[in-house]
C-alpha cells in the first residue's frame, strides 16, 4: 500500500529563556493509506508537537514531513492551509467547535471552503450519521460534551479527508460517552477508508488501532503493531 | 505542479457569510466597540451640517447683514473729495442713509443709571434689507420722526426701562420709542460689548458730542436701482476709495468676509470634533484588540480547516466595515439631531438666522469618514489575525510576538498619520498650521499617555501592600491583563484637561482685571474731555473726594511717511521690510517730559522736550510695535496732525506694561511740540464702590455730557459675560470628548464583562460576599476615575502655567476649589457609569450569569 504520511529525520527545537529545547529528535516513520495508528507516550514526550507537524500546523526545525507526497516544510502557512483543507481532518480533545456557528454550520464550513455544492444536504447526512440530525440548529454551548465531539466528528469527515488527525478524542469525556464516540470514530473511519492518526494517553484506545508509535523524551522508543505493543506494555 | 502552491480563491460570498455568522452572537459587543466613534461622528456631522446651513444662510441673508447695497465709511469727517465721491453715488438714483456712530455715555432719567453705549445717529430709511426689529414693531419708523431713540434690549433690561422713558444723550433728552431687539448684522455678542442706541441724525449735532478729537465713524448706506451692477461699480471706484482711505462694504464683500470668519469657526469646531473622533478610534482599536484576543481559538480552528490568513483577516475586516457603517449611520443620525442645538449654542456669535435643514452632504461625509477611520484604527489589532497559528488549537500560544517588525503595521500607522494630516489640511490654511496641528495632537496624546502610564507605573511600584484585600484588589484591577486603563485615562483625561484649562484661563483673565482693580489702583477712566472742560472736571472729581491720578492730553494724528517713503511708495517697493499697516491707523499720542512707572527705556535716549521751536521732535515708540513694523531708532516719521505735517525722529524705544488701568501710548512726543494741537484729555481716578461710581458718573453725564466714562466694574462684567459665552461653546465641544471617554468606559466594562464574571464567580465561590465584590468593582472605578481626572488636571495645570507664564505674564494660582470640584465630578461620573454597567454581574447569582453569558 502507498504511504500517505512520511516523516523523515524530523526534529523540533524551541528557544526558551535563551536555551534551546529539543522536543522531537530524529523521528522517522511512514503511515500507509487507509491504516490506523496511535502515537502514545507520557506527558511532555512530544506527542502533540508531532501531531502538529504531521498535520502541517507547524514547521519542523529539521527533517521533513510529506503528506500525500507533498513536502510540507517548503510550503508557506497559507499553502499548508490549502493542503489541510483538501486532505486533512481534525478531531480535538476540547472539540474546538466554532462557538458562534450552529452545529450544522460547523459541519458545513470545510465543504463551503472547498467550494462544493449541496453543502447543506451533505452536512445534514453527516449529522444524521452521528445521530444528531435534530440538533443542527443548536449552538455548541447548547450541546453536551459528547454531542459536541460527535459534531466535531461529522465536521472532520465532511471534506472526505485522506487522513484524519485526532488529539485525545475522548480525553474530555466520561467513559461511557467516550466509548460511544470511539465507536463512532472507528465506524466512520472504516466507512470512509480514511487514514487515522491519533494521539492518546489511553492505551485501550491505542490498542484499537493497527499500529502504536511510542514516544519518550522526543524520541520513538517503539513502533509496532498495536496488539504486540499493548502486550509489551502490559 | 500541485495547485495548492497557487493562492486560494478568496470566495468573497463565503467570507461575507462567515462574517455574518461569526458576528451573530457578538453583534451587541461589536456595536459597543463602534459606539466609541458615534459621538465623534455625531459632532462632525452636526458641525458640517451647521457649516453648510450657515454658508447657505449667509448667502441668502447677506443683504440683511449690511442692510444696503453699499456702505462707505470713514473715521474722519468726510473731506471735500470724499463728499464729491459720495454725492456722485447719490446721483445714481440711489436711496441713501447717513449714520454717525460713536461711543458715548447715556443717562436713564428715571433711575439715573448711566452706561457707555454705541450711539448710532441715523438718517433716511436704513436698513433697506432686513429690518430694525423693535418692540413695539412700529418703533423702528416712529423714532425717526422726533426726539426719540431705540435702545438695545440688554440695556432696557439692565436699567429696567420701558418705552416712553427718557434717556439723556449729550445735551439732549430723547424719549425711548421702543426696544431694539435686532439690527442688521448685529450679533448678541456685539451688544454685550457695546449695546446700541439709535437716534435720528438730525439731532446729533445738538447733542454736542461731535467735538474735535472724538472718535466718530461716518457712514453712508446706499440702495441702488436694480439695474446698477454694484460689484462692477465698486471695482471701478476702488482706487478712489483707497486714495481717500475710505472703508467700503458691499453685499458681496460682506458675504465673503462673514463666510470666511464663520468657515474659520466651523473649521475650528470640526477640529475639536475630530479630536473626539480620534479618541473614539483609539477606543475602537483597544476594544477590537480585546475582541481579537478572544477570537484566537476560532481563527486557529478556521486555519486548521484550511482558511488562509487573508481570508481570516477579511472575515473580521468585513465585520468591522459592517459595524463601522452602522456606527457611522447612527452617529450621522445623532449629529443631525445635535445640529438643531448648535445654532442655539452659538446664537450670540451669529449674525444670521440659521436654518436647520438636513445636510445630506454632511451626512455622507460623516458616514464615509466614520467607516474609513474605524477601519483604519481597527486594522492595527486586526493585522494580528494574519499571524495566528493553527497550532493554537492544540496548545494556546497566544499572539505572535515581534509585531513591530511587521511592515503592514507600519503602513497602517503611516495611513493614520496621512489621514490625520489630510483631515487637518481640509480644515486649516497652510502646511505649517496643518503640521503644527498634527504634531500638537500627537504630543498631546503622547503626553497624556505618558502621564497615564506613569501613574499606573507608580501604582504598581508603590503598591500599598498594607491596605485591606478589597482595596488592593480594586487597585490592581488597573493593570490586569486586557485592561483599558490607558485609553480611558487618555480619553477621559483629555476631556477633563479641556474643561480644567478653560476654568483656569477664565479665572486668570478675570483675576488679571480684578487685580488691576485692587486697592489703590485706578479703576475709572474719563475720556473725550475737551481742553475747556479739563479744569472743571478735575475740580468736580476732587470735590467728590476722588483722586486725580492722571491727567493726560491726547492728540490724534496719522502717519504721512517713514524715512520719506509714503504708503504708496512702500506698496510699490518690493524690497522694503516696512509695513503699510501703520499708515491706515489713527495714532492717539500724548506728550510729556518723563517716563511713567509702567514704562522702561529699552533703546536710544529719552528726550523729554525739544531744545528749540525749530528742532525735530525725538519721539519714543513702544518697543514691540516698533519691532513688528521694522522701525528703528533714528528712523524719520512724518505725522499729519489734523492737516499740519509734523516731522519727527525715533529717539528711543521703550517697553510698556499694558495690563494696568491707566493711559498708555504707542508713541510719546516730547514737550514743546503738540501743546497747541487740537486735543482732548483723559482723566484717571479711583472710586471706592459702585454707589460712589454711579453718583460720580451721573454728575459727569449731567454736567459734561460729551465725556465718556469707562468703569472697571463694567469691564469686569462684560469680560465675565464674554468668557461665559465663549466658555459655554468650549464646554459644549469638550463634552464630546468627555462623552467619548464615557462611551469607551461603558464599552470596556461591557467587553470585559465575561472576564469580570469569571473573577466575580471565583471570588464568590471562595466566600466573598456580594457586598465585597461590589466594593472591589466600585473601588476599581474610583481609582480609574480619580487617575483620569488627575491626568487631565495635571495636563491642564501644565498648560495653565505655560499660558500664565508666557502669554498672560501673570502668576498662576489655580483655584483649589475648582480643581477639587472637577476631580470629584469626573471621578463620581466614572464610578456611576462603571457600576451601572456592572450591575448585571453584581446583582445576579453567579451560576445564572455564567449560563446566560457564556
Amino acid at each position: 500500500m502507498a504511504s500517505i504520511l512520511k516523516v523523515s529525520n524530523l526534529s523540533k527545537t524551541y528557544q526558551s529563556a535563551g536555551r534551546s529545547l529539543t522536543v522531537l529528535d530524529d523521528i522517522n516513520f511512514d503511515i500507509e493509506e487507509g491504516s490506523t495508528a496511535a502515537i502514545v507516550g507520557p506527558s511532555g514526550s512530544g506527542k502533540t508537537t508531532l501531531l502538529g507537524l504531521c498535520a502541517g500546523l507547524d514547521r519542523a526545525s529539521a527533517g521533513e514531513v510529506a503528506l500525500n507526497s507533498i513536502v510540507l516544510n517548503t510550503l508557506s502557512e497559507d499553502q499548508r492551509a490549502t493542503v489541510r483543507n483538501r486532505y486533512v481532518g481534525f478531531i480535538f480533545q476540547n472539540f474546538q467547535l466554532l462557538p458562534t456557528l450552529t452545529a450544522l454550520e460547523n459541519v458545513m464550513v470545510p465543504l463551503e471552503l472547498h467550494g462544493e455544492k449541496n453543502v447543506k444536504q451533505r452536512s445534514l447526512e453527516l449529522l444524521d450519521k452521528v445521530g444528531l440530525a435534530d440538533r443542527g440548529h443548536h449552538y455548541p454551548t447548547q450541546l453536551s460534551g459528547g454531542e459536541q465531539q460527535r459534531i466535531s466528528l461529522a465536521r472532520a469527515f465532511s471534506n472526505s479527508p485522506r487522513i484524519l488527525f485526532a488529539d485525545e478524542p475522548t480525553g474530555n469525556l466520561d467513559a461511557e460517552t467516550g466509548a460511544k464516540v470511539e465507536k463512532l470514530l472507528f465506524e466512520l473511519n472504516r466507512d470512509a477508508g480514511t487514514t487515522l492518526v491519533l494521539v492518546t494517553h489511553d492505551l485501550e484506545l491505542a490498542a484499537k488501532t493497527q499500529r502504536v508509535i511510542r514516544l519518550k523524551g522526543g524520541k520513538i522508543i517503539s513502533d509496532e503493531a498495536a496488539s504486540k505493543s499493548i502486550h509489551t506494555q502490559l | 505542479m500541485n495547485d495548492y502552491t497557487q493562492k486560494q480563491p478568496l470566495q468573497f460570498n463565503w467570507l461575507l457569510k462567515m462574517a455574518w455568522r461569526d458576528s451573530r452572537k457578538n453583534r451587541s459587543r461589536l456595536f459597543l466597540f463602534i459606539s466609541s466613534i458615534i459621538v465623534g461622528i455625531a459632532a462632525l456631522v452636526a458641525i458640517y451640517s451647521f457649516g453648510d446651513n450657515l454658508k447657505r444662510d449667509i448667502d441668502n441673508q447677506a443683504a440683511t447683514l449690511i442692510g444696503a447695497d453699499l456702505s462707505v465709511s470713514d473715521n474722519r469727517p468726510f473731506s471735500k473729495e470724499t463728499l464729491h465721491l459720495i454725492d456722485s453715488l447719490k446721483g445714481l438714483d440711489a436711496r441713501y442713509s447717513e449714520e454717525n456712530s460713536f461711543a458715548s455715555m447715556i443717562l436713564f432719567k428715571k433711575n439715573q443709571g448711566t452706561r457707555l453705549v454705541q450711539i448710532r445717529a441715523l438718517s433716511g430709511d436704513f436698513p433697506y434689507y432686513g429690518e430694525l426689529e423693535t418692540t413695539p414693531a412700529g418703533a423702528a419708523t416712529e423714532f425717526r420722526k422726533g426726539k426719540s431713540a431705540l435702545v438695545d434690549k440688554t440695556l432696557m433690561l439692565q436699567f429696567n426701562a420701558q418705552p416712553g422713558d427718557s434717556i439723556q444723550v449729550g445735551n439732549l433728552t430723547f424719549q425711548i420709542a421702543g426696544i431694539l431687539n435686532k439690527a442688521p448684522g448685529q450679533t448678541g455678542f456685539a451688544s454685550t460689548v457695546a449695546p446700541a442706541v439709535f437716534i435720528p441724525l438730525q439731532y446729533v449735532s445738538a447733542t454736542g458730542l461731535l467735538q474735535k478729537g472724538s472718535r466718530i465713524n461716518y457712514t453712508v448706506y446706499y440702495k441702488f436701482p436694480k439695474d446698477v451692477d454694484v460689484n462692477a461699480m465698486v471695482k471701478k471706484l476702488d482706487p478712489k476709495f483707497e486714495k481717500q482711505e475710505l472703508n467700503y462694504d458691499t453685499i458681496q464683500t460682506r458675504k465673503e468676509n462673514t463666510g470666511k470668519s464663520f468657515s474659520d469657526l466651523t473649521d475650528f469646531l470640526a477640529l475639536v470634533g475630530f479630536i473626539a473622533l480620534l479618541l473614539g478610534c483609539i477606543g475602537v482599536a483597544s476594544s477590537v484588540h480585546i475582541y481579537m484576543r478572544e477570537k484566537l481559538t476560532t481563527v486557529a480552528v478556521l486555519r486548521c480547516m484550511g482558511v488562509s490568513s487573508r481570508q481570516a483577516f477579511l472575515i473580521y475586516l468585513i465585520q468591522i466595515l459592517g459595524i463601522g457603517f452602522i456606527g457611522s449611520v447612527t452617529g450621522a443620525l445623532l449629529g443631525t439631531i445635535i445640529q438643531q442645538i448648535l445654532p442655539v449654542v452659538l446664537k450670540d456669535f451669529l449674525p444670521v438666522e440659521i436654518s436647520s435643514a438636513i445636510s445630506w452632504l454632511a451626512v455622507g461625509q460623516g458616514i464615509l469618514l466614520g467607516m474609513l477611520i474605524s477601519v483604519l484604527f481597527a486594522l492595527l489589532p486586526l493585522l494580528s489575525v494574519r499571524k495566528i497559528s493553527p497550532l493554537n488549537t492544540l496548545r494556546l500560544l497566544g499572539e505572535e510576538k515581534g509585531g513591530w517588525k511587521d511592515w503592514a503595521r507600519w503602513l497602517v500607522f503611516l495611513l493614520i498619520a496621512l489621514f490625520v494630516i489630510g483631515f487637518a489640511t481640509l480644515q486649516l490654511d497652510g502646511w505649517i498650521q496643518t503640521l503644527a496641528f498634527a504634531a500638537g495632537l500627537f504630543i498631546a496624546f503622547a503626553v497624556l499617555y505618558a502621564i497615564a502610564m506613569l501613574l499606573v507605573w507608580m501604582v504598581r511600584r508603590f503598591f500599598p501592600t498594607s491596605w485591606s484585600y478589597l482595596w488592593r484588589q480594586g487597585l490592581s484591577n488597573l493593570y490586569r491583563p486586557n485592561n483599558q486603563t490607558a485609553i480611558l485615562l487618555v480619553s477621559i483625561g483629555l476631556g477633563t484637561a479641556f474643561i480644567s484649562l478653560l476654568f483656569f484661563v477664565q479665572s486668570m483673565l478675570i483675576g488679571r482685571v480684578t487685580m488691576a482693580a485692587g486697592k489703590n489702583q485706578p479703576n475709572m477712566i474719563l475720556f473725550d474731555i475737551q481742553s475747556s472742560q479739563k479744569a472743571a472736571i478735575a475740580s468736580l472729581t476732587r470735590s467728590e473726594g476722588l483722586p486725580v491720578i492722571q491727567e493726560v492730553p491726547v492728540i490724534t494724528m496719522r502717519l504721512q511717511s517713514i524715512n520719506d517713503q509714503t504708503a504708496a511708495d512702500i506698496k510699490k517697493d518690493k524690497k522694503t521690510t516696512l509695513s503699510v499697516k501703520p499708515f491706515g491707523r489713527e495714532f492717539r499720542v500724548t506728550f510729556r517730559d518723563t517716563l511713567g512707572d509702567t514704562e522702561k527705556l529699552s533703546a536710544g535716549k529719552w528726550m523729554g522736550s525739544v531744545a528749540g521751536p525749530r528742532d525735530t521732535a525725538r519721539i519714543s515708540v513702544e518697543q514691540k510695535y516698533a519691532e513688528s513694523n521694522h522701525w528703528h531708532v533714528g528712523d524719520r516719521l512724518m505725522f499729519n496732525v489734523q492737516g499740519l505735517m509734523v516731522p519727527t525722529v525715533i529717539g528711543s524705544l521703550r517697553t510698556v506694561e499694558w495690563n494696568r488701568v491707566q493711559t498708555n501710548f504707542l508713541v510719546i512726543f516730547p514737550k514743546g511740540v503738540l501743546e497747541d494741537a487740537p486735543q482732548f484729555h483723559v482723566l484717571v481716578t479711583r472710586v471706592q464702590d459702585n454707589r460712589q461710581s454711579a453718583a460720580f458718573q451721573q454728575k459727569i453725564v449731567q454736567q459734561f455730557p460729551n465725556v465718556s466714562v469707562i468703569d472697571l466694574a463694567l469691564i469686569l462684567n462684560v469680560l465675565d459675560e464674554i468668557l461665559d459665552k465663549i466658555g459655554f461653546v468650549i464646554r459644549f465641544m469638550a463634552a464630546f470628548s468627555i462623552l467619548t471617554g464615557l462611551v469607551v468606559l461603558i464599552a470596556s466594562v461591557m467587553i470585559s464583562k465575561y472576564q469580570r464574571m469569571q473573577e466575580s464567580v471565583l471570588l464568590r465561590t471562595l466566600g466573598a460576599s456580594r457586598k465585597q465584590v461590589f466594593a472591589i468593582t466600585a473601588l476599581e472605578y474610583v481609582f480609574l476615575g480619580a487617575l483620569s481626572a488627575l491626568t487631565g488636571i495635571l495636563l491642564a495645570l501644565a498648560g495653565g502655567w505655560a499660558l500664565a507664564r508666557f502669554s498672560f505674564d501673570t502668576p498662576f494660582r489655580p483655584a483649589l476649589s475648582v480643581i477639587g470640584f472637577i476631580f470629584l465630578s469626573i471621578t463620581a461620573l466614572t464610578v456611576l457609569i462603571g457600576l451601572l454597567n456592572s450591575r448585571g454581574v453584581l446583582n445576579r447569582p453567579p451560576l445564572e450569569v455564567l449560563r446566560k453569558e457564556v
